[in-house]
Parts: C-alpha cells; sequence; structure tokens
C-alpha cells in the first residue's frame, strides 16, 4: 500500500487522469441509476391510472423542500473548491462543513418522510400496501428502492465529504493540489442531479 | 525523475523486490501492476480448478441415465457453482486481471497502471466475492440451485443460499469496474511518447474495448442483482407477476450486462491471438486496423442484442427480427479478425511452438463455435435447439475453445517472460494435442445431441441419448488429463525448470520483449519513445522499433 517506496510512477501526479477516471465511475453511477430509471418508465407506461393516484400520497413540500436543501449544497460545494483555489483554507473548511449539514438535514428530512409513511402502513409487504392496486404497489416500492439507493449515495457523500474536510485541514489538500476535493465535488454534484430526477418523476408528476 | 541505474545482469526483478513488508505481506499489500497481476493468476487458477472438478462430477453423473453419484438437487447445485465460478472467476478476470494487469502497463510502456491503489483494491473485492461464492456452498440452506442466470421466480422462491451467490456476482462485478476504469485510464494516459493510438499493440486495443464494456455494461447487472435481494429480503415485487411485476423484465436486464459480459470474456483472448500470430509467423499483422476497429465494433454491437437470448418468451415480431438481424451483424468483425489472422500466417515463417499451436487450436475452435452461434441466431432453428445442450455446446466452445485456450496460449506465450523460466516445449505440445482432442471429444457430442432434442441442465436423460454422453464423459476425462500435462509442466518448470534470462525468446517486437526478464519493479529504466508500428518483421531488425531517448 505504500506510495513512498515505489519512485517515479507513483509518486507522479495525473490531475487529467484523475478527473478522466472520476468521470469514468459516474458513467457507473449514472447507467446504475439508468437500469432504475428504466424499470421505473416501464411501469408508469404499463400503470399510469395508478402511478398517477399513487403519486398524490407523496408529500410534494417534503420533497421541495429536500430539492432546495440539495441544490443549495451544491452550491456550497462548488464554492468550496472556487474557496481553496483561491488559498482561502479556512472558508474551504467552513463551506464542506456546510455542504455536510445540508446532506445531514436531507436524511433527517427523509427519515420523516419515511417514518410517516410507515406510520400510514405504507411500506412494501403491509398489509394496506398489499390491499392497494398493483400498480401503486410497484410505485411505491420504486419509491423505497431509488430514494433509498440515493439516500445511500448520500451518506457515502457525507463520509466523502468528511475525509476531504479532515485532508483539507491537514493540508493534504491544498490550493495547487484539490483534485481529490474536485473528485469529491463531481460525486456530490452526481448525487445532486440524480433528486434532481427522481423528484418530478415521484412527486410532481401526478 | 529517480530510478536505479539497470543493466541487464544486476537489477532486482518484480520477484525479488519486497518493498516494505515481507514474503506473504509483500504480495497480498502490493500496488505493482505485475505481482497483482500474479495475485490474480494464483486465485483465478484456484477457482477454475475447483470449477474443473465441478463439471468432472457433472459430466461423471450424465455417464449413465438415472442416478450415477449424486441426487438431483446436488446436481443442480452443482451445475449452478460450475457457471458461477467458471464464468465470474474464471473467464471474466481470466485475461484482462491477469495479462491486462501484468503487461498492459509494460506494453504500453508505463511503469504501473493510472491508480495502482485502486488495482489492489479491485484484487481484494474479487476474492471477497470469490469467498462469497464459496462460503454460500456451505452456510446452511444448502448451495444455490438456480443456474448462474439467477432466473426470477424461481431464484426468489428456493430456500438455497441464493443471497451470498447474489452478493459474490455483484462485489465481483465492482471489482470488474474499477479494472476496466483503471484500463481506460492507462491507456489514455500513459502511453509512451510516440505511441499514438495505432501504433498501440493489438492485445492493448482489445482491452480498451473489454475495458469499456466493463465500465459500462456492469452497472446494469449491478443493480439487477440488488433488486433480486431486494425482492428476496422485502418483497417488493418488482419481478413479481402477482403483485403486477414482470418476471421477463429481469431476463431484459439481465442479459443487457450478461450478453455484452460474453465480449468481455472473448475480446481479450482475441487481443492475444492477435499478438501471438505476428511473433510466430514473423510478419507484419495483416490489417492492423481492421483488427483494432473490429474490437471496437463487438464491443459496440455486442450491446445491442441482448435478447437473443430470450426468443422464447414471447416478444414482438419486430423486436425478434430486429435482434437476430444485430446477432448476425456481430458475426462480421470477428470475421475480419480470423480472417487477418490467417491472413498473417500466409507465406509468412511459421515455428509451431506452443503458443501457436494454441493460437491455432483458438481459431479452429472458436470458428466452430461462432458458426454455431449463428445458426442459433437464425429465429426458426433457435426455436428448435433453444434450451438444449446445443447452446452449451456452443458457448464451451467460444468460451473454453476460444477463451480459454487462449488464456493458454498467453500463458505458453508470457510464462518465460513472467516468470523467468524455461518450460518443456515438447511436454507443453503433448498438452496441447491431449487437451485439444479431449475437449472435441467433451462437447462435440453436445451439438449432435442438442439437435436431436436433449434439453440442456437436465439430471437425467431417455437411453437413445446414452452414447453421447458416454462418448462425452470420456472426453471429459482426456481435457483433465491434457490440462493435467499442461499445468504440470507449469509447476515443473517454476520449481526446478531452466533459469532464463533471455529477454526475447521468441522474436517479438512489442515492448514486453525489450525489458529485462523477468521485468524489474518499475519495468523500464528509461522511459522509451516508439516511432514504428508495433509489428516490423519486415527488415527483421528489432533495434529500429525501439529507439531509448537520452534522458
Amino acid at each position: 500500500m505504500s506510495s513512498i517506496d515505489h519512485s517515479a510512477s507513483h509518486v507522479h501526479r495525473d490531475d487529467v487522469g484523475s478527473r478522466l477516471g472520476m468521470w469514468l465511475f459516474l458513467f457507473t453511477e449514472l447507467i446504475l441509476f439508468g437500469g432504475m430509471f428504466l424499470v421505473y418508465s416501464i411501469y408508469r407506461f404499463n400503470y399510469q391510472q395508478e402511478f398517477h393516484l399513487a403519486a398524490k400520497e407523496l408529500n410534494t413540500l417534503f420533497g421541495a423542500l429536500n430539492t432546495i436543501i440539495l441544490l443549495t449544497s451544491s452550491l456550497t460545494m462548488a464554492l468550496s473548491i472556487t474557496a481553496l483555489q483561491k488559498n482561502q483554507k479556512g472558508l474551504s473548511i467552513f463551506l464542506q462543513s456546510v455542504t455536510i449539514l445540508f446532506a445531514l438535514a436531507f436524511m433527517v428530512n427523509k427519515f420523516f418522510e419515511w417514518s410517516a409513511k410507515f406510520h400510514h402502513g405504507i411500506f412494501p409487504g403491509s398489509e394496506t400496501l398489499l390491499e392497494k392496486s398493483n400498480g401503486e404497489i410497484l410505485f411505491f416500492g420504486l419509491y423505497y428502492i431509488m430514494t433509498g439507493l440515493h439516500g445511500l449515495h448520500v451518506i457515502i457523500g457525507v463520509v466523502l465529504i468528511g475525509v476531504m474536510t479532515y485532508f483539507t485541514s491537514k493540508n493534504r489538500i491544498t490550493s495547487d493540489n484539490y483534485v481529490r476535493l474536485e473528485s469529491a465535488g463531481l460525486y456530490w454534484h452526481l448525487v445532486d442531479i440524480i433528486w434532481i430526477f427522481l423528484f418530478p418523476l415521484f412527486y410532481l408528476i401526478t | 525523475m529517480t530510478s536505479k541505474s539497470v543493466s541487464s545482469n544486476n537489477y532486482e526483478s518484480y520477484l525479488e523486490y519486497n518493498g516494505k513488508g515481507r514474503g506473504l505481506k509483500s504480495w497480498i499489500f502490493s500496488t505493482d501492476h505485475k505481482r497483482i497481476g500474479l495475485l490474480y493468476l494464483i486465485t483465478m487458477l484456484i477457482f477454475f480448478a475447483v470449477g474443473v472438478t465441478f463439471g468432472f462430477l457433472m459430466r461423471l453423473e450424465l455417464i449413465a441415465p438415472g442416478k450415477t453419484i449424486m441426487d438431483p438437487q446436488t446436481y443442480n447445485a452443482i451445475f449452478t457453482l460450475h457457471g458461477i465460478i467458471m464464468i465470474f472467476l474464471f473467464i471474466i478476470p481470466g485475461l484482462p486481471a491477469v495479462f491486462g494487469n501484468f503487461f498492459l502497463p509494460i506494453l504500453v510502456g508505463a511503469k504501473d497502471v493510472s491508480f495502482p491503489r485502486l488495482n489492489l483494491l479491485s484484487w481484494w473485492l474479487f476474492l471477497i466475492g470469490g469467498l462469497l461464492a464459496i462460503i454460500s456452498v456451505f452456510l446452511p440452506g444448502g448451495p444455490a440451485d438456480t443456474g448462474w442466470t439467477f432466473y426470477i421466480p424461481y431464484s426468489v422462491r428456493t430456500s438455497t443460499n441464493v443471497f451470498p451467490a447474489l452478493l459474490a456476482a455483484f462485489v465481483l462485478g465492482f471489482s470488474s469496474i474499477l479494472t476496466g476504469l483503471n484500463f481506460v485510464t492507462t491507456i489514455h494516459r500513459l502511453r509512451v511518447p510516440g505511441m499514438t493510438w495505432f501504433k498501440m499493440p493489438l492485445f492493448v486495443w482489445s482491452l480498451y474495448s473489454t475495458a469499456w464494456i466493463q465500465v459500462l455494461a456492469t452497472p446494469i447487472v449491478g443493480i439487477t442483482l440488488l433488486l433480486v435481494i431486494l425482492e428476496r429480503a422485502f418483497g417488493f415485487g418488482i419481478f413479481d407477476p402477482a403483485l403486477g411485476g414482470d418476471p421477463v423484465l429481469y431476463q431484459h436486464l439481465f442479459w443487457i450486462y450478461s450478453h455484452p459480459a460474453v465480449y468481455i470474456m472473448i475480446i481479450p483472448a482475441m487481443g492475444v491471438i492477435s499478438e501471438i500470430i505476428p511473433v510466430f509467423a514473423q510478419r507484419t499483422i495483416f490489417g492492423y486496423k481492421f483488427i483494432a476497429f473490429s474490437s471496437i465494433a463487438i464491443a459496440l454491437f455486442g450491446s445491442l442484442v441482448w435478447a437473443h437470448h430470450m426468443f422464447t418468451v414471447g416478444m414482438s415480431g419486430t423486436a425478434m427480427f430486429v435482434f437476430s438481424l444485430l446477432t448476425f451483424l456481430v458475426a462480421i468483425p470477428s470475421a475480419i479478425k480470423v480472417f487477418n489472422w490467417v491472413s498473417t500466417l500466409y507465406k509468412g515463417s511459421i515455428a509451431t511452438d506452443p503458443p501457436l499451436l494454441y493460437a491455432l487450436g483458438f481459431i479452429f475452435l472458436f470458428s466452430i463455435g461462432g458458426f454455431t452461434g449463428l445458426i442459433q441466431g437464425a429465429l426458426s432453428v433457435n426455436m428448435h435447439i433453444h434450451d438444449t445442450s446445443f447452446i452449451v455446446a456452443h458457448f464451451h466452445y467460444v468460451m473454453f475453445g476460444g477463451t480459454g485456450f487462449g488464456i493458454f496460449a498467453a500463458l505458453h506465450f508470457w510464462f518465460p517472460k513472467m516468470f523467468g523460466k524455461k518450460y518443456n516445449l515438447q511436454k507443453a505440445k503433448y498438452g496441447f494435442w491431449t487437451l485439444f482432442i479431449g475437449f472435441n471429444l467433451l462437447y462435440f457430442p453436445l451439438f449432435v445431441m442438442g439437435w436431436l432434442g436433449m434439453p440442456r441442465r437436465y439430471y437425467d436423460y431417455l437411453p437413445e441419448y446414452h452414447i453421447y454422453h458416454l462418448v462425452s464423459t470420456i472426453g471429459s476425462w482426456i481435457l483433465i488429463l491434457g490440462l493435467i500435462i499442461m499445468f504440470g509442466n507449469f509447476i515443473y518448470a517454476l520449481l526446478k525448470g531452466e533459469k532464463t534470462s533471455e529477454v526475447n525468446p521468441w522474436g517479438g517486437e512489442t515492448l514486453e520483449w525489450h525489458v529485462p526478464t523477468p521485468p524489474p519493479l518499475e519495468n523500464f529504466d528509461e522511459i522509451p519513445t516508439i516511432e514504428t508500428d508495433p509489428y516490423q518483421y519486415v527488415q527483421n531488425n528489432s533495434d529500429n522499433v525501439l529507439v531509448k531517448e537520452a534522458n
């Protein structure tokens, strides 16, 4: 694991290569969710009426609030990179921490939203859900899987940005070596953009 | 750039260099691409041995109608494990992870891959995935019995250990994605000065196409397997018709990955053959650009043919027609390669050393496998032979006769370079012929009885199929004897074989034949510069390919 013993190729830094690798990884994430979006569109097509009904049960306010939170967090993330580029380490750490706080707020919001659904007896395999029509069962199944998978990505993002904040404070990410922070930012924007699609698909199209 | 002065008789090879740790630690935590390649080689071959054993037991069970050595449930578990192990743990990592890791950086003139630590992580994920597959055998509940395809609804209903098996495939997919990502970046970023895209060796081109499929197709199977896991755990109903889901949708999602996956398996093998043939014919490869682009074409078309695995599920006529047509089109780039290989041999000065024998074996067996694939791509014929042992014979001809022989060819070709040991050429040839005869005896009867109606995956059969099963089982014994001769020869060479530091035993022209044997830690003392095409055999003067730069 050591990068000390091995000479040139390991010490050698290739920011363009790192960015390329990160973009490739983001492709795989997009395709992972792409599979889910494919399943969603097929069932939306098959059960238009039922999806319409089920979507009304979701709380648009929760969704809209989370959209605002996540979009703002993307802004603070982008600002933290610019701050670091301008050599403002303190500001960058502050902005990264704000991003993490927004992400946590998103998850708290999500927790209350899911709890409310559970409270109404809408969860996979519940009696209330099984009494509903097939299309509605599928809608809520997809809702839990897709927002759940997205939530998992938010948590991973929190950990990732946390590590970056630590690196920044220890000067392992600096104004002339910030490619890791940039990659974490790219990841965070991906999490954001997936939500941008999830929000209308589940909450707005009724 | 600081690098130790390396002369050909006084340097530390990657086998000797220990880094921080000692012994085992210096291997399993090494980020050196060559050591990681060997780690993959060892783990892969262990899994291969397990897979072969399961195959052997399966064939033994089928030697006569009725029960021979095991009950039906065990048989179902064994063919499932045979499939999972051979596909996810042997053939997919076989060439890219082993020989790709070892030779890709050397072939493009780099000191390592772009992300060495990610590379090590891939191997660890591979190991964890393999262990999960093994664990699924021993946990209470019994090994998975779904077949490697995990078809819904059975994979949700069976009480066997499908969960660890699915998780294993998921983790292995992750490992495969990271390797692909690493290779694409390496090929884009770390080629030596002067190596333009069309001066890359063809094995690199094949790895490039493969890596893209790994990156773009694997996530789909990841999410699909995850859906099956969730379906088993919570009953979301995504694939359950009782709750409105569609089981056929699972098949689509599964094959959207798993068909391109067969190209992950075969394209690197084609790359190896493209390396071997010019060396043993001492001729420039015929149609370099066609071979390079046909890899890309296979990767593109291969991603659009998945539903030809599902012609009997009741798709629309238009969909079936389109998928059948695209299936026929994939044959074109494959055929281009075969023609180019044969043309390269024409008027060459051919040396029938073991690597070339395996390469020729590849062309022969792969052609049979390819043509029988076209037979199944035809809609009307497919109805007749769908899910019979014909398909089993077809994919064993392409996957084992193709990729398997490609892996063996690569082993014979690069073994002296990798280990600095010579193996016995004569014994290697005996091994090849035994393997080749055993292979055909084992798999050809499956074509015949499949055509006559023998279903695949069946535990028992009608007496009229007995003779074919008998011949096939005897073939499996000969094939295993061939494997024993081949690997015995290698193991003997490793333990007691003659040491060699010969830089270029076969007279190759690509970069790996210009570094010391076995290669030093960071491959190159000085970064080489490439000035000519990779296969310049006309003047037969190796000095004009590689011009060492002053600094």
